[in-house]
């Protein structure tokens, strides 16, 4: 009894010291980073933000009256959605993008509410309005468009492979037979890596991130996910960890929205055409996955809102 | 319906996987519990410290984050190239291990005090005493507990499905990813899930009747 | 039975072979320790760089919000699960059967299905539109309050027959019996049960992350995920202090269960407080469940 006492003390004098030293502390971004706000010739990337703007939308209208655009990105993808712990900050194409829906449907950067949604969950998130935009490597498919819409593609992406740098046997989809391939659960290109031509073993995790710190402990062989997810995770780990072989599949990239909500939609798409067109999405892609190692593509064209 | 027939290979998967995953972190369980409650009760002083040690870490840790410390923790310090199934028995069967070995310390302390006096005046040694007298008795109010305990690691097995490993749970984002109504996939996976409890709690039922009659 | 009733005084001999065992025992606890330790030195887990990603007062900022946003999950998810606790514990003692059969029904289903499953199915929207806050609130009120039901039927079947009996002879009407005889020994007796229960709670407040609530483990895992100093993702370093900081919690529980328990027994009621034993050990000898997860 003495002894447990004396743990449980010992124990709170602990937690509240962790808390007090809450306050107080290095300044700061903790760890290596990949640059914070997208930069370009120095500057930090900004859009102006347009006034008086008025959507037909009830999802528009709701977050106008709240004040804020709450937008579902992801946090744990270096050069696309990022998020550093230390500031809170986010960083990365899919957030520059959405920095330039918001500027142009009349929210400034500091009126947009982030909020961190892993791919499992996108499509509620999108569908019971926890999120009004989900703008986080999204890439639009047909079993997706049966739950929401979207508006784009604004980026194409392929499903490619990440390694270690000392890797020689994984050269591209047909060199996988029998390794392990990690990528998160119920992912696409997971299914198609399963299938008997290549013939990997899967393992299955929640988050990419998470399959990257496998891979460093020699626990699986290959992530396989979008390329140019997999290029930021190589930049992040420079020297260790390499893309291989060229992109298997199409993923085009959309922003996530809710269903039937055509207005919001072209609203959308057609902010991201005019960014496209004044420079702004080069400017962007140069900052972020440019600097990661993705080759600048033209933006692929829209496909019509239906 | 239609969910279950058109996927019934994936649920039977998932089925099939929490089922194994339960039973092998159970005997697991069994085991270190029995061997922790056994040092917690010992002549002697360090195996005490470490029984309740491990007792107190693990039932105050959430079993996500003991998941955790088994993928990428384990691997990385420990033992590399350990199978996802055998990662996810560990996190579930030392997590569970701690409730088991309190349900056999209780259980030892509902042993009348004349056995053991007994079985010390016959010239028994504790390991004698333990093995041949006290755990023998200690079982009948041991497996009541035993068999919530069981019941709460089948649910907790679900949180495996995050980790790599074929469950029903896993199986039911699985299938909502597809674009099946997920209320219908719901009913189906909670139904899976009280086949299994109720299977043990029966299971159990019959043990307690079992070693009611042998008394 | 209390320990030393399983071995006997020890003798000379014994005493030399206690000695040995102590010796052997000590050495294979500290060599398991110093090991471990060993490999964490080898893997370079001990980096002060990695362990100053701590130092940086966004990340305790960060650990911070985090703390306050379980805890508030915690609070109130505590407070509702004793309230439905009781309700649902009345409902099963009821005199009529509908309802009686309602609750064993209720409880039975809901301590069935895993709570992830139960707060997923919140989450999505299955009945009604949910924020992630009041999904995992809900969730943890519905099962918690199953099992604390559970725990306070065990806690009045144990009260002599002898106090109902009384009572109503004293003209008490029902509602009266229930709420001033028999919950008050109820939950006194019950209370190690019902705190570590609590435990369990706060402990299960960590399944948040499946649907985005920002609690302790969440921000663990990115901090984790998003942190990574030359090169090395400090999941070794996030585990520990996470760890210490739900163990330190989950302690000042079990030390408040510890110290009600103490008081009630000084004062001395008819009934025996349930046991001298471990909070935990108790939940476990009543027939129900001490699901834990």
């Amino acid at each position: 009894m003495k002894l447990r006492k004396s743990a449980a003390v010992a124990a709170a004098i602990a937690a509240l010291s962790l808390t007090a030293t809450a306050c107080g502390g290095k300044e700061g971004s903790a760890g290596d980073k990949p640059e914070g706000p997208a930069k370009s010739g120095g500057k930090e990337l900004s859009y102006t933000v347009k006034k008086d703007v008025s959507v037909d939308s009830s999802v528009f209208k709701a977050a106008k009256k709240r004040g804020k655009l709450i937008i579902g990105a992801k946090a744990d993808q270096p050069y696309l959605g990022f998020e550093d712990q230390s500031t809170k900050e986010r960083s990365g194409f899919d957030i520059e993008i959405a920095k330039m829906v918001a500027a142009d449907l009349g929210f400034s950067p500091k009126q947009i509410e982030w909020k961190t949604v892993d791919s499992g969950a996108r499509e509620t998130a999108v569908s019971k309005g926890d999120v009004d935009l989900m703008i986080g490597t999204y890439t639009i498919n047909d079993e997706r468009k049966k739950q929401i819409d979207f508006a784009g593609p604004y980026f194409h992406a392929g499903a490619s492979l990440l390694v270690r740098k000392d890797e020689k046997d994984i050269k591209g989809p047909e060199s996988v037979r029998g390794k392990k391939v990690c990528s998160i659960v119920g992912s696409t290109p997971l299914q198609n890596i399963k299938k008997p031509k290549y013939g990997a073993k899967v393992t299955e995790l929640s988050k990419y991130s998470e399959c990257v710190a496998q891979m460093l402990n020699n626990q699986v062989d290959a992530v396989t996910t979008d390329d140019a997810i997999l290029m930021g995770y190589a930049a992040q780990n420079k020297g260790k960890l390499k893309v291989v072989g060229k992109p298997f599949s199409d993923e085009p990239y959309g922003v996530g929205l809710k269903k039937g909500d055509t207005t919001l939609q072209k609203a959308v798409a057609d902010a991201i055409k005019a960014h496209q067109e004044n420079g702004d999405y080069k400017k962007a892609f140069d900052a972020t996955i440019g600097i990661s190692g993705s080759e600048y593509q033209e933006p692929p064209a829209f496909t019509d809102p239906k | 319906m239609d969910v279950l027939l058109d996927n019934l290979s994936l649920f039977r998967e998932g089925f099939y996987g929490t089922v194994k995953l339960t039973v092998v972190s159970a005997l697991v369980a069994i085991v270190i519990g029995v061997v922790i409650a056994g040092c917690r009760v010992s002549p002697v002083l360090p195996l005490r410290i470490f029984g309740t040690a491990w007792v107190t870490l693990l039932r105050n840790t959430p079993l996500t984050l003991l998941f955790l410390v088994a993928f990428f923790v384990v691997p990385k310090v420990l033992y590399p190239d350990l199978d996802s199934f055998v990662l996810a028995v560990c996190a579930c069967g030392f997590y569970t291990s701690a409730f088991v070995a309190e349900a056999v310390r209780s259980g030892i302390n509902t042993v009348s005090l004349g056995q053991a006096e007994a079985a010390r005046a016959i010239g028994l040694t504790f390991t004698q005493t333990m093995r041949l007298v006290v755990l023998p008795q200690a079982t009948r109010n041991v497996v009541p507990p035993l068999s919530s305990i069981f019941i709460a690691l089948t649910k907790n097995t679900a949180i495996a499905g995050a980790f790599d490993n074929t469950d029903l749970f896993n199986v039911s984002k699985t299938l909502s990813n597809e674009g099946y109504d997920i209320v219908m996939i719901f009913v189906w996976i909670t139904l899976a899930y009280l086949i299994i409890t109720y299977a043990i709690n029966g299971l159990f039922r019959v043990l307690e009747h079992r070693l009611e009659v042998a008394r | 039975m209390s320990a030393n009733v399983l071995f006997d005084a020890p003798g000379p001999k014994a005493r030399v072979r206690n000695i040995i065992y102590t010796v052997i025992g000590s050495l294979a606890v500290i060599g398991g320790i110093v090991w471990i330790i060993l490999r964490l030195n080898d893997k370079g887990e001990f980096d002060p760089d990695l362990w100053g990603i701590f130092n940086y007062s966004g990340i305790r900022q960060n650990i911070l919000d985090s703390l306050v946003a379980t805890l508030k999950v915690f609070a109130l998810a505590g407070v509702l699960s004793l309230v439905f606790a009781v309700v649902l514990c009345v409902a099963r003692l009821s005199e009529h059967r509908p309802v009686r059969w309602f609750a064993v029904a209720f409880i039975d289903l809901f301590r069935s299905i895993p709570l992830l499953i139960t707060i997923f199915a919140f989450w999505v929207g299955l009945v009604g539109d949910m924020e992630p806050f009041w999904a995992l609130v809900l969730g943890l009120t519905i099962y918690n309050g199953c099992v604390q039901a559970e725990v306070l039927r065990a806690g009045i079947n144990a009260v002599p027959t002898g106090q109902k009996e009384a009572a109503y002879a004293l003209g008490l009407r029902k509602t009266q019996v229930m709420a001033t005889v028999l919950f008050p020994q109820a939950i006194r007796s019950m209370l190690p049960s019902i705190i570590s229960q609590l435990v369990v709670t706060l402990k299960d407040t960590s399944l948040g992350f499946m649907i985005l609530y920002p609690e302790l483990l969440q921000s663990a895992r990115l901090i984790a995920n998003n942190t990574p100093v030359n090169g090395v993702y400090p999941f070794v370093q996030t585990v520990t202090v996470f760890g210490v900081i739900y163990i330190s919690l989950c302690m000042i529980l079990s030390g408040i269960a510890t110290w009600l328990e103490r008081r009630g027994r000084r004062a001395k009621t008819g009934i025996k407080v349930a046991a001298a034993a471990e909070p935990a050990a108790v939940a476990e000898i009543v027939d129900t469940a001490p699901d834990k997860k």
